[in-house]
C-alpha cells in the first residue's frame, strides 16, 4: 500500500494577519507559514495505516517558505519518501492550481490511496483534496474521521452534523479528506528532524503547467466587522469576576 | 439557462437542512436581480414531500432513484454534474457542509466551472456577481467577482435568513432520470452511525461553560467543571477537545457537533473558528475569555474578557459560590 499525502502550508493564524496596500492580498512581508493542521491529521492517519498494514507513506508539497522543514518533519514522524514540486509558490497559489500540480505529481509518483486534510484556512476556491480527486477521476469522501482497510477497499466514516456519521465502502484508489486522525497527530522530536535534514533527500517531481485564471478575481480583503461589538470587561481577575457576577445577576442568570 | 440560479437541496433522514432554505432565500434575490429563474435541485429516493417544501423556487428538478436513497459522494456528484452540464445555470449554490464538500469542488474541477467557497455574502448588481468568503478561520473576509459565465458557490450555513426561503406555495416539479447508470459505483453507502447516547444533552442546558484548546490539558478541565457546577450549568467544548479524547463527542458544539442556544455560553480558550461559531452564535448571552484580543470569538461575544483563563476561572468560581452564599 502506497499512501500519498499532499501537504500545503497556510499562514500562521496565531500571528496578526495584515492586508497589503493593494487591499487584495495579505501582506506577505510579515506572514509566517505553517503546515495546514488538517494535513497533519492526514499524515497521522497515513502513518497509522502503514503501521497496521505495512506499505509506504509518501509526502509531496509545493515549493514555498517552510517546505523543506515540513518534509523533513514528515520523515522524522515516519514518512518514507518526500517530494517537492518545483515552481515558486511563495506568492500564494489558488487551490485549483495546487490540485492540478498535485494531480500531475501523483500520477508520476504513483499511489494506492491519497489522504489530504479536509480543508485549509485559505481555500477560497474550494478544498484541494476534492479538486484533486476530480482531476484524477477518483472516488472521494470528505470529512473523514475513521478509516480502515478491507481488501481492495477502504471503510470510511464521514461526519455529518450532530455527531451522525455515514459509513461508506470505497474501492481504492481513492482520495479522502481527513478531518481528524484516530489519534492526536504525533510529535516529531527536534533531534529526529535534524537527523532527517542530514540523512534524507528531497526528491523533485514535476507539477506541470497550470492555467492562469480560475474564473474569479479578488476585489478586496478585509477584517470582518461584527454587527455587535463585545463589551470589554476589564480589571484584575477578581474585578473581572465581580463584574461578570453582576451582569449574570442583572440578566437573571444567577 | 444563462441567468438561472440553482440551489442544491440538502437533506438527511428525510429532513431538509436549514441551509437549504437559507440558500433558497438568497437565491431568490439573486435570480430576480439577474432576471433568471430560481431552480431547486433535489436528489434522493421518495423525496416528493421534500420537493413540495421548495416552493420559493420557480421550479424543482427532482431526480428520484433508489440509488440516491442515501447521500453518496459519487452517485450524487454524477447526477448533479449531468444536470448542471445540461442546464447551464449561471450560479449553482451548494452548501459548504460535509455533503456539499463532496460536491462543489469535484463538480468545479470536472465541469471546469469556477468555484468560490465559504460564501457568507452574495450579491448581484446588473448581472455582476460578488461573493464574500469567510477565510483564515474567520479572521479575514475576501470579496471576489465572478469573471466567467457560470460559477459554483459553496455557502456557509447560517449566513442568510432562512425565512425568505420558505413558502407555502406548491412548486412545479420536473422529474429527471439519471442520465447514466448508478450501478457498480466505487463508493457504496453502508449505514448511518448514530452518536452514542450521553448523560448530558447540551442542547437542553441553559448555561454552558465551553472549553477550547486554551485549556491545555485534560487535567485542567476540572477547573471548568467546577465553574459550570457553581453556575448550575454543564460543560461543552470545541472540536479539538473531543478529538483529543478529553470529552465525549456529545459535548461538541459546532458544525459537526451540536447546535446550542443556551441562555449563557461562556467560552474559555476558544478562538471562535467559523465551524465552532456555527453551533453557538444564537446563544442569548455570550461571554468569551481569551488571551488574544484579536480572537474572532470576540466578534460574536456580548462580553469580552481579554485575559488568561487560568487567572479568571478560579476567581469567577469563587465569586459565584460567594454570591450564592
Ligand atoms: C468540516 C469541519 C467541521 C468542524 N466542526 C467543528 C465543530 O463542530 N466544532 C468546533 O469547535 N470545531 C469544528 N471544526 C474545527 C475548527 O475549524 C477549529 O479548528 C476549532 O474550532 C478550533 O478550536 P479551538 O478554538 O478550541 O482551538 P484554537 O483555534 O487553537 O484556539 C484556542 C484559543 O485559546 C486561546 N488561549 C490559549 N491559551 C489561553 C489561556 N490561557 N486563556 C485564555 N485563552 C487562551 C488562544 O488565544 C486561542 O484563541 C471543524 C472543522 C472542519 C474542517
Amino acid at each position: 500500500m502506497k499512501i500519498l499525502v499532499p501537504m500545503k502550508q497556510v499562514p500562521d493564524l496565531v500571528e496578526e494577519l495584515e492586508i497589503d496596500s493593494s487591499g487584495k492580498r495579505l501582506n506577505r512581508d510579515f506572514l509566517k507559514f505553517k503546515l495546514n493542521e488538517f494535513d497533519e491529521h492526514a499524515l497521522e492517519e497515513a502513518l497509522l495505516l502503514k503501521e497496521q498494514h505495512g506499505g509506504e507513506v509518501v509526502v509531496v508539497t509545493l515549493d514555498m517558505a517552510e517546505a523543506d522543514n515540513l518534509l523533513f518533519t514528515a520523515i522524522a514522524k515516519g514518512a518514507d519518501k518526500i517530494f517537492k514540486i518545483p515552481g515558486n509558490c511563495d506568492e500564494g497559489i489558488d487551490c485549483h492550481s495546487a490540485a492540478q500540480m498535485f494531480a500531475t505529481a501523483a500520477k508520476s509518483i504513483g499511489f494506492d490511496l491519497i489522504l489530504t486534510g479536509v480543508q485549509a484556512a485559505d481555500d477560497r476556491d474550494g478544498q484541494v483534496g476534492m479538486l484533486l480527486a476530480a482531476f484524477l477521476g477518483l472516488p472521494h469522501v470528505s470529512v473523514v474521521t475513521g478509516l480502515s482497510l478491507e481488501g481492495a477497499s477502504a471503510i470510511v466514516h464521514k461526519e455529518y452534523a450532530g455527531g451522525v456519521m455515514a459509513e461508506f465502502e470505497v474501492v481504492l484508489p481513492a482520495v479522502f479528506g481527513i478531518q481528524a486522525a484516530r489519534h492526536t497527530p504525533r510529535y516529531a522530536p527536534v533531534s529526529k528532524v535534524r537527523q532527517a535534514w542530514k540523512t534524507s533527500k528531497i526528491e523533485t517531481v514535476d507539477g506541470g503547467t497550470v492555467p492562469a485564471s480560475n474564473g474569479s478575481v479578488v476585489n478586496r480583503m478585509f477584517k470582518p466587522e461584527s454587527g455587535k461589538r463585545a463589551e470589554l470587561i476589564e480589571g484584575s481577575p477578581d474585578d473581572v469576576a465581580g463584574k461578570i457576577v453582576d451582569l449574570l445577576k442583572s440578566r437573571g442568570l444567577l | 439557462m444563462p441567468n438561472d440560479v440553482f440551489v442544491v437541496a440538502e437533506h438527511l433522514k428525510n429532513k431538509l437542512s436549514d441551509v437549504t432554505f437559507e440558500m433558497l432565500g438568497k437565491g431568490r434575490e439573486i435570480a430576480d436581480a439577474c432576471g433568471g429563474k430560481l431552480v431547486a435541485v433535489v436528489l434522493g429516493s421518495g423525496t416528493k414531500d421534500l420537493a413540495a417544501q421548495l416552493g420559493v423556487a420557480d421550479s424543482v428538478i427532482s431526480v428520484d432513484d433508489p440509488a440516491l436513497e442515501h447521500f453518496s459522494p459519487e452517485a450524487y456528484r454524477i447526477v448533479l454534474s449531468s444536470v448542471v452540464k445540461d442546464r447551464q445555470p449561471k450560479l449553482t449554490l451548494i452548501a459548504n457542509t460535509s455533503m456539499g464538500m463532496d460536491l462543489a469542488a469535484p463538480l468545479s474541477a470536472e465541469l471546469n466551472i469556477p468555484l468560490v467557497a465559504y460564501c457568507k455574502g452574495l450579491s448581484a448588481d446588473s448581472g455582476n456577481v460578488s461573493v464574500t468568503s469567510q477565510l483564515y478561520a474567520g479572521k479575514v473576509d475576501v470579496e471576489s467577482s465572478i469573471t466567467s459565465a457560470q460559477a459554483i458557490i459553496s455557502v456557509l450555513a447560517g449566513s442568510f435568513a432562512g425565512d425568505a426561503g420558505r413558502s407555502e406555495r406548491t412548486p412545479s416539479i420536473e422529474e429527471v432520470r439519471p442520465s447514466t447508470s448508478l450501478n457498480d459505483l466505487r463508493v457504496k453507502f453502508r449505514r448511518l452511525v448514530e452518536p452514542e447516547p450521553s448523560d448530558v444533552d447540551i442542547t437542553k442546558e441553559e448555561k454552558l461553560v465551553s472549553i477550547g484548546r486554551g485549556i491545555q490539558s485534560q487535567d485542567n478541565i476540572a477547573l471548568a467543571e467546577e465553574l459550570a457546577a457553581a453556575l448550575g450549568g454543564a460543560i461543552s467544548a470545541s472540536r479539538p477537545i473531543i478529538d483529543n479524547g478529553w470529552l465525549p463527542k456529545s459535548r461538541q458544539v459546532g458544525k459537526s457537533g451540536m447546535s446550542v442556544k443556551p441562555k449563557l455560553y461562556l467560552t474559555l480558550g476558544i478562538s471562535g473558528a467559523p465551524e465552532h461559531v456555527e453551533g453557538m452564535k444564537d446563544a442569548a448571552t455570550i461571554i468569551a475569555v481569551n488571551t488574544d484580543p484579536r480572537a474572532p470569538i470576540f466578534d460574536i461575544a456580548d462580553y469580552a474578557v481579554v485575559g488568561d483563563l487560568f487567572d479568571i476561572v478560579p476567581a469567577l468560581t469563587e465569586r459565584i459560590k460567594g454570591a450564592k452564599g
